[in-house]
């Protein structure tokens, strides 16, 4: 079920909705059983890969929580951040903070790291409490205004307050190893790819429930017509502040895990670059469906990666090579972006949905 | 229903071969064959992070080239023991969180033997944890931060410059002795770099000694407020911990604010060619500025370490500009070298942090090198340089101190010459 921006969809929608709940077994648990046989097959890759990319699994994993989450908002109740990176900050050094805090009073367990997670989406929800308040009463340019704000002052205060941020060196994240349990020689980032993934598929359960619940036919209400929606009784300033802070919490544990993957936190990692990245792997993953986040946080990991084997393949000079490495993802980013645009609006998902539809309508004729 | 329970069937199907599967993986414990990670018979395959872009590249990105140039110097002679090296480099741009990224790929991807080098006391800081975790020998950081010299807590970390600290002390009794009496404000980089080096100077000046002390971050080009304080406060010695794309920085904002202290530099920042090609036409203002150095000056064209360095950078550079960091680069490789050697034929990790623990070694260096089971920190001491008619000289003696409170003292022990083919010999 897609979620389609053609002019009247509510009838389309309630149809399919009545059709759907009549036949198949609650959303709930559907995505629960989903979300179950997405993690065995995590399991099951995670002892295949490699060190390297059981790391850069997991760092996917991290990045698909914010692209989630900024889904629900832009894709969803249609608000721009862009400030995303910001709240991922925010969610690092909470859990920085937290562990660190933590580990000098020597509870060094490896539970209390899921107190220092729920502790950081926490802060980063009352963070994106107070950015949702005052972005709900803007439009347009005014709210890229504001995020952008956000996500130039968050990096700024590290160190501005270096003494608790520890400036632009940032701080390390105390992580206790993987459980004994699992065997002294355990690789740590298979375990990691397991806390990480096992986080994020948490998260987007929670996530796909809230967009098939009334919230995500309230978010669709207002992104289409704010006036229609005014109209029908929805309070839209209300409904606004709700999806930012839901797309604060993605943020703030996307942010959380990358802290924890990396065991250290610095501004660098969360400047504004980031959360310009983060809205166009959304967009180019294809705007409004979750499917097309996780497109989106495989391109944020996979395009750095490929434009450093890119750059090895030409025996470049060194000047040359050295200019390439820094913006080429950035020029490879912009280009997708462009031709994503012009030839799939809907982005990769929604070229992958128009596929299945087209083969979908050919099956019946082919069996008959 | 059917299809209910068939696609049920299918999916339960699925599910328990997955597991199977995933049962019958194996866990890579080590074996006691196990190869050494970046070993062979024929190869030595060592990583390393360096900004070769961002803001502290100036300069910097041209020790790695010189390492490397160094290390295809000693592969065209024949290798250590037969192995040739091969060098990776990273580009990390100075950015913390990319030296994750990149150290990541160089221990797990690219199963270096060793990372040598790696570059920035930020930036190597937050890998400290990693490299330790895995095991993998950290040699010879490129900073003088004291978080190196910590074998309790990582035992394969060994630094190469000296620490800031003494750096901070040599500095400062320079100060004290030859300047009684003048304003002495500080300038240093926020991060433990300045805050190591501003202790040093305090431990000889006291910390009334200090009349200001200002910090800047490599994320901001702007350091006028921090001259325009020291201006205000009258300074008339100015000590820099900083980058050399900041000495430049403040030397530059300072002759456009009318202010004209005497400079005196931490050895990371006060290269002098690097310098002079960052401010161009105002090169002359770097006149008199006092630094450190602990190699060969790269204008000493007499000595039998610049002559050997710079024939490898004509052969093997590619005949690239021969400043400090070239003759730093060179070093680094000469001591690897040296470590590998010590180390035996028979290469595994243990054995090359275990030869570096053993200490011994001399090379380029005119201070001494302080390894020991004890002592993981790099060079102790320096000598002092002055730039005058646009060249950098040694003056005065040879320094050595230590990062307590111990006096600054003279080192006299004569400098070693090269060997005959400049590949150290075991």
């Amino acid at each position: 079920m897609s979620a389609t921006r053609a002019p009247a969809p509510p009838y389309r929608q309630r149809a399919v909705d009545l059709v759907r709940t009549g036949r198949s077994v609650p959303t709930l648990l559907r995505h629960l059983a989903v979300a179950v046989a997405v993690a065995l097959v995590v399991l099951l890759v995670s002892y295949q890969l490699d060190s390297y990319r059981n790391f850069q699994l997991a760092t996917v994993a991290a990045y698909l929580c914010a692209t989630a989450g900024l889904t629900i908002l832009t894709g969803l109740c249609g608000q721009l951040s862009l400030g995303h990176g910001a709240l991922m900050a925010t969610g690092a050094y909470t859990v920085a903070l937290c562990q660190t805090a933590f580990f000098d009073r020597g509870v060094t367990s490896g539970a209390v790291l899921l107190l220092s997670l729920v502790a950081a989406v926490a802060v980063t929800v009352t963070v994106g409490l107070v950015v949702g308040v005052a972005a709900a009463r803007l439009r347009g340019p005014y709210l890229a205004g504001l995020t952008l704000a956000v996500a130039v002052v968050v990096p700024a205060l590290t160190v501005t307050f270096d003494g608790i941020f520890n400036g632009e060196q940032g701080l390390p994240v105390p992580v206790a190893p993987a459980p004994a349990g699992l065997g002294l020689y355990f690789p740590h980032e298979r375990w990691q790819l397991w806390m990480a993934a096992g986080a994020t598929l948490l998260c987007l359960v929670v996530l796909a429930n809230l967009v098939r619940s009334r919230y995500g036919r309230l978010f669709r209400a207002v992104r289409d017509d704010e006036v229609a929606a005014r109209l029908a009784g929805i309070h839209v300033a209300r409904t606004q502040v709700i999806a930012f802070v839901v797309s604060a919490a993605g943020a703030g544990l996307g942010g959380a895990l990358l802290a924890v993957l990396a065991q250290s936190v610095s501004p660098g990692a969360f400047g504004l670059n980031l959360s310009l990245f983060l809205l166009m792997a959304v967009v180019i993953g294809g705007l409004g469906r979750l499917a097309g986040a996780v497109w989106g946080a495989f391109l944020l990991v996979v395009l750095p990666d490929l434009t450093h084997s890119l750059t090895n393949l030409f025996t470049l000079s060194p000047a040359t090579a050295q200019r390439l490495e820094g913006n080429l993802p950035l020029a490879i980013f912009g280009a997708t972006l462009i031709v994503v645009m012009i030839a799939a609006p809907g982005g990769v998902q929604g070229q992958l949905s128009r596929l299945t539809r087209a083969l979908r309508a050919l099956r019946p004729a082919g069996r008959s | 229903m059917r299809t209910t329970e068939r696609r049920g069937l299918a999916i339960a199907t699925t599910l328990t071969l997955l597991l199977t599967l995933t049962a019958c993986g194996s866990d890579d414990g080590p074996g006691s064959g196990e190869p050494v990670p970046g070993v062979t018979d024929t190869e030595i395959v060592v990583g390393t992070h360096m900004p070769l872009t961002g803001p502290a590249s100036a300069g910097y990105s041209k020790i790695a080239p010189a390492t490397k140039a160094y290390f295809d110097y000693v592969n065209a002679n024949g290798g250590v023991h037969g192995r040739k090296i091969t060098y990776k480099v990273m580009d990390d741009g100075y950015n913390p969180a990319t030296t994750q990224q990149v150290v990541r790929q160089l221990v797990l991807q690219d199963k270096v033997f060793a990372v040598l080098n790696g570059l920035g006391t930020p930036t190597h800081t937050g890998v400290l944890d990693f490299l330790h975790t895995n095991r993998v020998p950290d040699l010879f950081v490129a900073s003088g931060s004291r978080n190196w010299d910590q074998p309790d807590r990582y035992p394969n970390t060994f630094g190469f410059n000296p620490d800031y600290t003494v750096e901070g002390k040599i500095l400062a009794n320079h100060v004290k002795t030859t300047l009684p009496g003048r304003k002495v404000c500080f300038l240093g980089q926020d991060d433990d770099f300045g805050q190591d080096a501003l202790a040093g100077v305090e431990k000889v000046l006291g910390t009334d000694g200090v009349v200001a002390r200002e910090t800047y971050v490599t994320s901001n080009t702007n350091v006028a407020p921090q001259i325009g304080a020291f201006k205000a406060a009258g300074c008339e010695v100015v000590i820099l911990a900083t980058v050399p794309g900041f000495t430049a920085l403040s030397v530059g904002t300072a002759a456009r604010l009318g202010f004209r202290p005497q400079w005196v530099v931490s050895n990371v920042g006060a290269d002098h060619p690097t310098l002079a090609r960052q401010l161009g036409d105002a090169a002359g203002l770097l006149e008199g500025m006092v630094g450190l150095n602990y190699l060969p000056m790269q204008g000493d064209t007499d000595n039998p370490w610049i002559q050997l360095f710079t024939k490898v950078n004509n052969e093997h550079n590619g005949g690239a500009e021969f400043d400090g960091n070239a003759v730093y680069g060179m070093a680094v490789g000469y001591l690897f070298v040296q470590v590998l050697l010590a180390a035996g034929k028979d290469l595994t990790r243990e054995s090359l942090v275990e030869a570096v623990r053993k200490g011994g070694y001399q090379g380029p260096g005119v201070a001494p090198l302080r390894f020991s089971a004890t002592d993981h920190s790099g060079y102790g001491g320096g000598r002092l340089s002055r730039v005058s008619g646009g060249k950098q000289t040694y003056f005065g003696p040879t320094y050595e101190t230590d990062e307590a409170d111990g006096p600054v003292n003279e080192y006299t022990a004569p400098p070693v010459s090269p060997p005959a083919n400049g590949v150290p010999n075991a």
